[in-house]
């Protein structure tokens, strides 16, 4: 007996010596105080370390260093919360304050590394803030040409898959067509497309949606073609109409394979958008890059490959983010 | 457990098969699965059928779910030859085979889906998932069930139609004891109400002996029927009864299992 209160004692003294250091002030994000530290150094640097020739956008640079600094450390002050989904991310933040000013130091700060080939980052803010009207029109341009062209593809090679995976005629005369034409790269039908289509935006949508056709239609065939055997016989025995065993078996079942053609998809389209605009369109961000090159401006480039990199694993984010939530039954998806 | 899917308006199914024989091609030749199975099931009868693993039990389903058509020989139900599957004819599946994509609720709800009755019929719905205790999993998906509750899940998926020839493909094989026990009882109840015909595939003689009226005892592939045992005993019925047990003894005697533990 008497142990037991003893020990309920300890109990409740825990309890409550817990509770009163509980937060007063909420938990410290300390890797993130770590970061902001960093960003602190790398603000202070490019502001207090003259350049080599001066650049207009250097003290751009060190406000917006200064204001990841402040920003990261509110963060970190305020705790939990909101934010606590990117405190594993602590060390990316620090290692990028370190990258920026590696970068500065061996441009703007030394010249160690030669222009123009390697411009400082305050030259890439400075395209960021002069040509952000071409730089945007570019981006807009793009996309104009990639959702229709993807969108198109998408659907049609979707129809074609499960047309080909279902009927047997449809296979027999579909399949040896995707098998023979198929591998050939999108980006080799450029020359025939700009012949035979009126304009070269029409004929680079034709092509995106090339590319992304195939991959999706060899999937979603496949994937229909895969269905276990069992889920039709349920279906049949339950009274399911042939409509019914496509559009409320096959599909679904099929789908985590469609979703793999549209990722290869949106992949392939990428590179026939980028070419198509070099070759043909004279817009968007694969004509920007041209036009960069042809006037040597090197920081034009790197800054259109930044804004390029952000659109398109933002755009494969965006189908993950679709992904996961049609396909939210599948146990352990594969996350990207 | 007490509720009851209401009563069909057609009694239950009967079955004939004439001399059926069956056989699958491999790649070493013909495998003989069916030899000369000739059956009649009455209208509402409860029939179970025993037979040692591998002998045709499944694929004799099969043919009489009108998933398959047999080799030679005829099935018929009510004494018109089966072409094809019909909603008035469910085969609960040895193998759970719920739809992963979608939950409890719709996999039950599949059968009323494609034969457009969903509206207005999910009180049906209730009903079958309280009969197999699955209301509080409506929403769960299959990969979130046990074994015994998937089979549980794919009994209501069947039961929900009203079928009027129940096809078992040992459908409470993974089910421990217990639950078994209370969905045995739930099945003769169900059978005793709503009339229907059941043909129950089971390596469980006891549990044939404690359900069926009639047992059919096949021969190791390709399957013949080797034995008919009666029981009459009323139900409910003991699983202690002396004459079960004796019934028991003879069943096991025709499975060559002559030798007791
Ligand atoms: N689709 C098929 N193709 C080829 N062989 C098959 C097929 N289905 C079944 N078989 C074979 O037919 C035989 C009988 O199979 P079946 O599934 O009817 O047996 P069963 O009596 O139900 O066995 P169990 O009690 O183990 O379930 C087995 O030898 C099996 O290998
Ligand atoms: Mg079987």
């Amino acid at each position: 007996m008497n142990s037991i209160a003893e020990t309920d004692r300890f109990a409740l003294l825990g309890a409550s010596s817990q509770d009163k250091s509980a937060p007063i002030l909420p938990p410290l994000w300390r890797g993130g105080l770590a970061a902001a530290a960093g960003w602190a150094v790398a603000a202070s640097l490019t502001w207090f370390w003259p350049d080599l020739t001066p650049w207009a956008r250097t003290d751009l640079l060190a406000l917006l260093e200064l204001g990841v600094t402040l920003l990261l450390a509110a963060v970190a002050l305020s705790g939990g919360g909101r934010f606590a989904l990117i405190h594993p991310y602590n060390r990316w933040f620090g290692a990028l304050a370190g990258i920026l000013t590696l970068w500065q130091v061996l441009t703007a700060k030394t010249g160690l590394l030669p222009l123009p080939f390697f411009p400082p980052p305050q030259s890439i803010l400075e395209v960021y803030t002069d040509d952000a009207a071409r730089l945007f029109e570019s981006v807009w341009r793009s996309l104009f040409l990639l959702i229709p062209g993807y969108a198109i593809g998408g659907i049609l090679g979707f129809t074609t898959g499960a047309l080909i995976g279902w009927s047997k005629a449809a296979n027999y005369w579909g399949h040896p067509v995707l098998r023979f034409v198929g591998p050939l790269p999108a980006t080799a039908w450029l020359p025939i497309a700009f012949f035979f289509f009126p304009g070269s935006h029409s004929a680079s949508t034709f092509l995106v949606g090339l590319a992304t056709f195939f991959p999706v239609a060899v999937l979603t065939a496949s994937g229909v073609k895969g269905v276990n055997s069992a889920y039709y016989d349920i279906a049949r025995t339950l009274g399911g109409s042939e409509r019914f065993l496509i559009l409320k078996v096959a599909v679904p079942a099929a789908l985590p394979n469609v979703f793999v053609g549209l990722f290869m998809g949106l992949g392939s389209s990428f590179a026939v958008l980028i070419i198509a605009e070099m070759m043909g369109v004279k817009a968007g961000l694969g004509w920007y890059l041209q036009w960069a090159q042809g006037w040597a401006a090197y920081a034009n480039l790197y800054g259109a490959l930044i804004v390029m990199a952000l659109l398109f694993s933002g755009l494969i984010s965006l189908l993950f983010f679709v992904r996961d939530r049609v396909l939210a039954w599948q146990k352990g998806i594969v996350r990207w | 457990m007490v509720t009851n899917l209401d009563a069909p308006a057609k009694a239950g199914l009967s079955i004939q098969t004439r001399a059926v024989g069956h056989w699958f091609d491999s790649k070493d030749g013909r495998l003989d699965v069916l030899d000369d199975v000739t059956i009649d099931v009455e209208p509402g009868e409860f029939v179970a059928l025993l037979g040692p693993s591998g002998c045709g039990k499944s694929t004799l389903l099969r043919l009489i779910a009108g998933l398959e058509a047999p080799r030679t020989g005829k099935v018929g139900a009510d004494k018109i030859r089966i072409v094809g599957p019909d909603p008035s004819r469910l085969l609960v599946f040895q193998d759970p085979t719920l739809y992963p994509w979608r939950t409890v609720r719709e996999n039950v709800a599949l059968g009323l889906e494609a034969t457009g009755q969903i509206k207005g019929s999910q009180a049906r719905i209730d009903q079958a998932l309280d009969l197999v205790g699955l209301r509080d999993f409506a929403g769960a998906l299959p990969n979130e069930l046990s074994g015994g509750m998937a089979q549980r899940a794919a009994l209501a998926r069947v039961l929900v139609n009203n079928p009027r020839l129940l096809l078992l493909d040992e459908p409470l094989g993974k089910l421990d004891s217990l639950t078994r026990m209370t969905l045995q009882a739930e099945l003769v109840k169900l059978w005793k109400d709503a009339g229907f015909t059941a043909l129950l595939v089971t390596h469980d003689v006891e549990e044939a002996l404690l359900l069926a009226q009639r047992i059919l005892v096949f021969s190791p592939r390709p399957a013949r029927v080797v034995r008919e045992i009666r029981v009459g005993a009323a139900y409910p019925r003991h699983r202690d009864a002396p004459e079960l047990q004796a019934l028991r003894r003879e069943i096991l005697v025709s499975l060559g299992h002559d030798h007791e533990l």
